[in-house]
């Protein structure tokens, strides 16, 4: 990044959201729903990097892991805990779902983190599908397995009978805010901690021999930054797994 | 008429601006749960290692509306 930033010669020349502009793989076109972009890109490359990690990872079925095939089951056992945990056994039944958001997740934001990487949950319009999947998901399971109960979660019968009109709205904006705060979290923390990590090259790119310091920042701000894209994968699937347990179990709080 | 723009745009930068000010609201919600977390957890560790999932969602519930004002931020400078 920091000889990206002396390329750009001394000033501000480095436009900290240049990074998250879709472009197409191909020529200067317009963007169509088929135009192969940087997004389709690095999409299959963390879907490639899945494949590589879960499928040739756990090929040899060891009884004693190889390094691949133990990160492989650290990461299952994790999820699966984690689902167990939170929503039951009967939330085991929609592991995959949620081991697919977990993985996805984590893959893009981490191959995001590779200097000249262009990270695909960045944007809001990724994330929000995702988000608004869980939310379409999650609100359908809970009117199959619960029925017309399912409207239990906004009225909460332990509270007093005076109060339980206030709270019953105070829920159900609560429950429809949980899209917009679940996709625009992890699209808010990926686009401002890559952006801060180009500010800093631009500080680099302008202070000549003291540019040590701003790149003695950047190796900071990157350690920050993996601890970030972790967390950000990890509370995702556990919110997901949070309003799988109140679809599940809408009288449980 | 392009003065009048010039006012708009900077009202909605100054705003935006403004708006990040609810960050530190966020950021002081994300400091007492987790300040809370580590005291209690230093009071009797062997139940810190079951609450850690609850002090995410803690940090999680709070972050999100530190989150609205970034939002808020952003639809000023880009969506008007």
């Amino acid at each position: 990044m920091s000889a990206e930033a002396e390329a750009a010669g001394s000033g501000f020349n480095i436009h900290p959201m240049d990074q998250f502009v879709v472009k197409p793989l191909f020529g200067n076109g317009d963007i169509l729903w088929y135009t192969p972009t940087n997004v389709t890109l690095w999409m299959g490359i963390a879907v490639l990097a899945i494949i590589a990690l879960l499928v040739l990872g756990t090929r040899g079925r060891a009884v004693v892991p190889s390094r691949s095939q133990s990160i492989a089951e650290t990461i299952y056992v994790f999820v699966h805990k984690m689902l167990e945990d939170i929503a039951g056994k009967e939330g085991l039944k929609y592991f995959p779902y949620i081991f697919t958001l977990f993985i996805f997740i984590l893959v893009s934001n981490i191959l995001g983190l590779i200097p000249g990487a262009f990270t695909t949950t960045s944007h809001i319009a990724v994330t929000a599908v995702m988000a608004m999947a869980v939310f379409t998901t999650v609100t359908l399971i809970g009117f199959y397995k619960n029925g017309i109960g399912f409207l239990g979660l906004f009225w909460i019968s332990s509270a007093p009978l005076v109060l339980r009109p206030i709270l019953a709205l105070i829920e159900i904006i609560s429950y429809f805010v949980r899209p917009i705060s679940h996709s625009i979290r992890l699209a808010g923390n990926m686009m401002a901690g890559h952006a801060v990590i180009k500010v800093f090259a631009g500080f680099a790119g302008a202070l000549g021999v003291f540019s040590v310091f701003p790149i003695v920042a950047i190796m900071a701000v990157y350690g920050l930054e993996m601890l970030v894209v972790c967390i950000q994968a990890y509370v995702f699937a556990i919110l997901t797994c949070v309003y799988l347990n109140d679809a599940l179990h809408p009288g449980g709080h | 008429m392009a003065v009048e723009g010039d006012l708009v745009q900077m009202g909605a930068l100054i705003g935006a601006g403004l708006a990040c000010t609810g960050m530190g609201g966020a950021a002081v919600g994300v400091g007492h749960v987790v300040g809370n977390y580590l005291s209690g957890a230093l009071r009797n560790p062997a139940a810190a290692a079951g609450q850690t999932a609850t002090m995410f969602i803690g940090i999680a519930f709070a972050e999100a509306l530190g989150i609205f004002s970034f939002l808020v931020a952003l639809l000023l400078m880009y969506a008007q």
